[in-house]
């Protein structure tokens, strides 16, 4: 399991340091276990051993002179697993075979929790939370085995003033226990809201690699379902959408329905439930069903490949005039119902590292020369459906001698579309609260979608 | 107010600052303290002294006081253990606290505070809240039998927690199950052979019921867990199958990984034409590719075990090609590893798609990606015929943008299409021509010298090109060395008029200038080759050459197999066995898929039964690189050999018996002539002198045989004398001789019990000597030696060993070791065991080593009565590796050239005078020169024994 836990600056110093098994640092600190109870040791030599595994990373990893090659590094026996956020660096170490899947998924919930404490993840907001830091690492990592990291719980027992343990009475204690340990570990009980209201937003993301020529290479969205729920009691939730299986299924009875609904349903090529869902009904019935977490939480991720819509085509001309000029031409033409509009859109041309000058006409919008990004960004704020676009520019070059080719990185676009790409729809968001006195019509329900870009390149 | 101001604190006399601020009465200050010195740990410094003043602010009601207090103490109470068992009262007292979090967290430091002394406190309380009834406790508990357990396992067995925690598993709280789980199996990995998780279906059922109510962390530990056990039939794999299913939609991606883990190895034990088996194929491939819109270095691990599922069952992932196609922006790593995948399901049907995107891969900027893309656009080639073509000319486009790197990977790859599909893409040689000059790597030289070697005929210019090669000879790696060798030779059966001199050439640089035994050997394969049979020459050159595999890099079968049940953890990441990277005897236990058993006798077909895949489809085993065929055949740097697996090792099989027929027959014709000689072992005397004698045929005179002397067994033996006396040991009469035989040193024993005891646990060792000595081996007297026995043993030495010049300089301390006592003895070893095989100097060579050596290091000697003529005292002396350079013959007295070479390195030349025609002067005079005089003296006593013997 997980020996030990680095958190690392930019510059390789040591911001928090916590050490769960021995054999992290060297071979002799194993060894001295052994003899250890022959006599004392001296400290500094102790200190010393755990010392090698710290600085082992910063001296191979963190001041490496290459590219990071691989998140997983092996040095003298003991392996770092490593994330970077920001300049922050957190390395999990281990001298055994660990569930490498696991320390990786464990370092991003650390991240989360320490997140949803005190913020974004920077030198000073750990520097001035260490102790909480901590704190929180024994709660979640117990001899290198995650415990229970979900912050709804933890923040009921690990709070930033410490709580005075005379204060709590018997029942509040055995509360915060039995949800830390119990089946529902997400949710406290006796939660009580004046107004049951839900909201639920559908992210998407919608990728595309396209050819030159306008063939899709590959395209795919991932959604997100994200839920904020603010319900009184233990409501049951159930979940419903076009997913073609489903309709399929209740289309049965009356093959009427099917042939209308077939259209409008979806094939999810694959998804994911926040660990409230009970996974071996959706695996039997294909129903989602839960008791959520209060507040804010991610439902669901899905993926789909099939009947797509693509909000924008990129219709990309590179024309290259001497050695020392570059005509391009990029159309943009939005690809959805008039009535909708686009936000947000902002195409990026990538320009030849020697590019001296650049002329740009646009249409639409502006668009303007980034020498320090190496492209043209032309932004849009809004644009209706159905609509087209048009750029032109003439990029001046260095005359070079470098003998290899522009590499032409692809023209990437970003944008957000008030619809939902890949056509999901919620059908339904049932609460059933049996023991209190609220029914399902009485909860308030908003549904949102957006349609962001994820990776939506087309070559050139 | 924040917490950062702790780190800046660097001032001298901090210690005493914080000492007296631990000790304060006010609380508040008391906890600014204890703050400050955490930092102060954190950042490294040393804050040991403080130990005393920390522990005594544990009393304290503050929790977060109380846990800062269990952080330090967890760090520095190894460094202080006695200081540490003031802090155990408390400790005890919070065990009972009603507060269940301050009981957890009393248990929880426990187990981390690694003391000895400390464990024996431990046992109460942990005992108690083992039980506790809160569940909080008792998860917090479990992992902590297991942190008992690594400090003191005795402790843990005698006091029977085992059995709790084995309780702990039908728990009511699915939390505490799966941490008992985890703690078990940690425990279970250091007893490999104990019944701990004593797996059956019973405890199984109550894990998979837990499993769909713990943690995200605890789901992994259960699957970790049900991953090792081993269901009695395919009804029971198919329902624990049909349970873990509902995993593979969980957010966590490790969960997934885990559970895909448990059902890649139960469904090895599934039938393949049940619906079901086709059913959870199906179920694995979308989760598998949601893997990958996960974090990157989620990816990462995703892909790295992608990449053996793949190997195990390509039938997944076959249709999922473009979610591998490679991103712009993604890291470095998951950009190679996509690659790979993508070589690997590259089929017909999507392999337009894969040539597209591969050409995009090679002009990026990042060098190792291009060129792993250059390399796949090859594997496309030779695995998708149909593609061949087009990935020749995408190649050939590739090769036109000059970028060095891009050609060079081209050409490496061009060289396998030819071997793929031979007289096919030919004309693109011209093209590979133009580039010559810009190849400064060896493989891709190799490759090119390769590839005009092997089409010299449709080459006009393939003399000055491989000549022009031939220059730099030497500083050239032996990879390019033995191609260009192989291509001259290949040039010279093409074009025998032509290149006669070219390939006298080749062969003398590599027979006589070069220290490699690989291209020495080769190159006195091919001249001996050549003088005797160009037929047979030319049939084992130009021999056709077997297919080349379609995959490479593929893993080898038991390793992947034992890979797979290791899904998601380090040892699939890294491609490697856990023993590979971890230390110890810890989670090392070898595992491998289940056999497939079949309830239905009657549906399975005996040939899948026992290893799950049917024979035809395992993918064909490559053989290893260096395998004697393909070096001689030349193929040393092509692609790993594999046709049809049954033609490939008939093949092979000749190729043995090629050499170890011959060799057998020559023995048969020559039975004193190699006596127990090993036939690989280079020629001891292969001179270039001799190559015209034809005696023999085809291989069998390879090895230099014949040239002359009968007892070719090597050096001079002494015979043994007794280097310890019974007296002196207590018994134990050891006399003993060395020996030098084709390269190996050894030291011949005879240990003789002359004691009424029985001897026993022999063993050896060398004091450091001049020549580095040492025992290659332990002394193994394998029986124990009964009084009035005698063993024989012959002790390997190397001359690896440590070094000190002694005196006298060929002198050896031995220390000798049994039952009773130890013994040390001294003894002088012969000189001569020390000369080596390839102690032969070329002439010009000679000459100017001779002229060279200052005339102060010469030294005379003479070697009386010894009645020997020229030839018989150059034989002789070449058995123990003396060589003679040149004879002349003047004024009636042949002078003899020697030179010889010590193992570490040291040349000496010597100059035999002998009066043949003097029947009355049987003296021989010697002058021996060397760069180290000292050794003279001994060479000189060499010589004696030799001839004189």
């Amino acid at each position: 399991m997980i020996g030990g836990l680095f958190i690392y600056n930019h510059k390789g110093e040591v911001l928090i340091s916590r050490v769960y098994r021995d054999d992290i640092g060297s071979r002799q600190a194993a060894d001295s276990a052994v003899f250890s109870s022959s006599g004392p040791f001296p400290g500094e030599w102790l200190e010393a051993n755990r010392r090698n595994a710290v600085d082992a990373f910063r001296v191979n990893v963190i001041h490496a002179r290459q590219q990071v090659r691989s998140p997983v590094t092996n040095i003298a026996r003991t392996s770092f697993f490593h994330v970077k956020r920001s300049n922050i660096w957190l390395a999990a170490v281990t001298k055994q075979n660990v569930n490498a899947a696991m320390v990786f998924e464990f370092l991003y919930k650390m991240c989360d929790v320490m997140a949803a404490y005190f913020g974004k993840i920077s030198e000073e907001n750990i520097k001035n939370n260490f102790v909480l830091i901590y704190e929180l690492l024994d709660e979640i990592l117990d001899f290198g085995y995650p415990q229970n990291s979900e912050t709804g719980a933890l923040k009921t027992f690990i709070t930033q003033q410490g709580i005075k343990s005379q204060h709590q009475t018997k029942e509040e204690q055995s509360q915060i226990t039995s949800q830390v340990t119990g089946q529902i570990g997400w949710r406290r009980e006796g939660i009580k809201y004046r107004r049951n209201e839900l909201f639920l937003d559908v992210l998407e993301s919608v990728n595309l690699l396209m050819s030159p020529q306008g063939q899709v290479l590959s395209a795919h969205v991932s959604g997100r379902v994200v839920m904020k729920s603010y319900l009184s009691g233990m409501p049951e939730c159930k979940f419903g959408m076009n997913d073609k299986i489903v309709i399929e299924k209740q289309g049965k009875g009356t093959a009427d329905e099917t042939s209308k609904s077939g259209k409008q349903s979806i094939a999810i090529d694959d998804c994911t439930f926040h660990q409230c869902v009970r996974l071996s009904k959706f695996d039997s019935e294909r129903s989602i069903s839960f008791i959520p977490p209060d507040g804010e939480f991610e439902l669901m991720r899905y993926r789909t490949t099939k009947d797509i819509i693509l909000p924008f085509r990129v219709i990309p001309l590179v024309r290259e005039v001497g050695r020392t000029k570059l005509e391009v031409k990029v159309v943009i033409k939005s690809n959805f119902k008039p009535s909708l509009l686009a936000q947000k859109i902002e195409v990026r041309i990538p320009t030849p590292l020697n590019t001296s000058g650049v002329q740009v006409i646009c249409m639409k919008g502006k668009a303007k020369y980034k020498a320090s990004e190496n492209a043209i960004v032309w932004k849009i704020k809004r644009m209706a459906g159905m609509k087209e676009s048009q750029i032109s520019a003439e990029i001046e070059l260095l005359p070079t001698n470098d003998k290899k080719k522009w590499a032409r990185p692809p023209i990437s676009m970003n944008f957000e579309v008030p619809f939902a790409p890949s056509g999901l729809k919620v059908r339904y968001l049932k609460v059933f609260e049996p023991k209190l006195n609220y029914s399902d019509h009485d909860v308030i329900k908003w549904v949102r979608y957006i349609g962001r870009s994820g990776i939506y390149e087309t070559r050139c | 107010m924040t917490d950062s101001k702790y780190f800046t604190t660097t001032k001298k006399g901090e210690i005493f600052e914080l000492k007296a601020e631990l000790n304060s009465d006010k609380k508040e200050k008391k906890k600014e303290a204890v703050k400050k010195v955490i930092a102060s740990m954190t950042v490294g410094k040393d804050v040991s002294a403080l130990f005393p003043d920390v522990v005594n602010c544990m009393q304290t009601d503050n929790l977060e006081l109380k846990k800062l207090v269990y952080l330090y103490l967890m760090n520095y109470a190894k460094s202080q253990p006695d200081m540490a068992i003031m802090a155990v009262n408390t400790f005890v007292k919070d065990c009972e606290d009603p507060n269940p979090l301050i009981r957890a967290l009393a248990v929880r430091t426990m187990g981390c505070i690694r003391v000895d002394k400390i464990t024996e406190y431990l046992c109460e309380p942990l005992r108690k809240c083992l039980k506790d009834e809160d569940p909080y406790v008792r998860k917090t508990a479990a992992v902590c039998v297991a942190k008992l357990h690594d400090i003191n396992a005795q402790l843990v067995e005698d006091q029977g927690f085992l059995d709790t925690l084995k309780d702990l598993i039908s728990d009511s709280n699915p939390m505490v199950v799966a941490n008992a789980v985890a703690a078990l199996s940690e425990i279970a990995e250091s007893h490999p052979s104990s019944n701990l998780l004593d797996l059956n279906p019973q405890s199984i059922n109550k894990l998979l019921t837990a499993l769909n109510e713990c943690t995200e962390w605890g789901q992994i530990f259960i699957l970790d867990c049900l991953a090792n056990y081993m269901p009695k039939d395919d009804r029971e794999a198919q329902s624990i199958c049909e349970r873990v299913t509902p995993r593979l939609s969980h957010a966590n991606s490790a969960v997934v990984l885990s559970a895909v883990k448990v059902l890649m190895k139960f469904m090895e034990m599934l039938s393949k034409d049940l619906d079901y088996y086709g059913t959870l194929l199906k179920k694995l491939a979308p989760p598998l590719v949601t893997l990958l819109s996960a974090e990157p270095e989620l990816q990462y691990v995703a892909l790295r075990n992608i990449n053996l599922i793949v190997q195990k069952r390509p039938e997944i992932l076959k249709h999922e090609m473009k979610v591998f196609f490679v991103k712009y922006n993604d890291p470095i790593y998951v950009k190679l590893e996509k690659l790979d995948i993508m070589i690997r399901l590259a089929s017909q049907a999507n392999i337009a798609q894969v040539l597209a995107e591969l050409k995009e891969y090679a002009t990026e900027v990042d060098v190792d990606f291009v060129r792993k893309a250059v390399r796949a656009i090859g594997r496309c080639a030779i695995k998708v015929e149909q593609s061949a073509e087009r990935c020749v000319s995408t190649l050939l486009d590739l090769i036109q943008t000059k970028v060095n790197y891009v050609v060079q990977e081209a050409i490496v790859v061009i060289k396998d299409i030819f071997r793929k599909y031979p007289n096919k893409y030919e004309s693109v040689i011209a093209t590979l021509c133009e580039n010559l000059d810009s190849l400064d790597e060896p493989e891709a030289r190799a490759a090119m010298i390769w590839i005009v070697g092997e089409y010299a005929e449709r080459i006009d210019n393939a003399d000055e090109l491989l000549e022009s090669f031939l220059e730099g000879f030497h500083d050239e790696s032996t990879q390019v060395q033995l191609q260009l060798l192989t291509a001259i030779v290949k040039l010279f059966l093409k074009k025998p008029t032509e290149t006669q001199e070219l390939v006298q050439q080749v062969l003398s640089l590599a027979t006589q200038d070069s220290d490699n035994p690989d291209l020495r050997d080769r190159g006195y394969i091919y001249w001996r080759l050549l003088s005797t049979d160009p037929v047979a020459a030319k049939e084992v050159v130009l021999a056709e050459k077997p297919l080349i595999s379609e995959e490479t890099d593929l893993i080898e079968p038991t390793l992947l197999d034992e890979l797979i049940c290791y899904i998601g953890t380090l040892a699939s990441v890294y491609h490697k066995p856990p023993s590979a990277f971890v230390e110890g005897g810890r989670g090392v236990v070898h595992k491998s898929l289940p056999p497939r058993t079949a309830s239905s006798e009657s549906a399975e077909s005996p040939e899948t039964a026992p290893t799950g895949a049917p024979p035809g489809e395992q993918p064909d085993v490559i053989p290893a690189q260096g395998d004697l065929l393909g070096d001689l055949l030349n193929l040393d740097l092509g692609p790993p050999v594999s046709g049809p697996p049954l033609a490939t090792s008939s093949v092979q099989m000749g190729a043995v018996d090629l050499l170890g027929g011959g060799l057998d027959s020559l023995m048969g014709d020559e039975p004193e002539g190699i006596g127990g000689t090993n036939f690989v072992a280079p020629p001891t005397a292969a001179v270039p002198a001799n190559l015209g004698a034809p005696i023999g045929s085809g291989l069998s005179d390879l090895f230099d045989l014949t040239s002359g002397v009968g007892t070719l067994s090597g050096s001079y033996v002494a015979p043994k004398a007794v280097w310890l006396p019974a007296m002196k040991a207590k018994g134990l009469e050891i006399s003993g001789t060395f020996t030098r035989q084709v390269g190996s040193i050894s030291m011949d024993l005879q240990l003789t019990n002359k004691a009424l005891q029985v001897m026993t646990d022999f063993a050896i060792q060398f004091n450091r000597n001049s020549f580095g000595l040492a025992p290659a081996a332990p002394l193994q007297v394998h029986a124990p030696l009964s009084p009035n026995q005698t063993v024989e043993i012959s002790l390997p030495l190397s001359t690896v060993g440590s070094v000190m010049k002694m005196e006298p300089l060929n002198n050896l301390q031995v220390a000798v070791k049994n039952n009773i006592d130890v013994f040390y003895f001294s003894t002088l070893y012969p000189l001569h065991i020390l000369f080596v095989e390839d102690g032969k100097m070329d002439r010009q060579m000679f000459l100017a080593t001779w002229k060279d050596i200052p005339n102060e290091n010469e030294a005379q000697f003479q070697i009386r009565d010894c009645p020997l003529n020229a030839e018989a005292a150059s034989s002789k002396l070449q058995s123990s590796n003396i060589f003679t350079v040149a004879k002349r013959n003047v004024e009636g007295q042949d002078m003899l050239y020697q030179s010889l070479k010590l193992t570490n390195g040291i040349w000496v030349l010597a100059e035999l005078r002998i009066q043949p025609g003097n029947p009355s002067c049987t003296d021989l005079e010697l002058s021996l020169k060397c760069r180290a005089p000292e050794v003279s003296q001994h060479v000189y006593q060499a010589y004696e024994t030799i001839l004189k013997n």
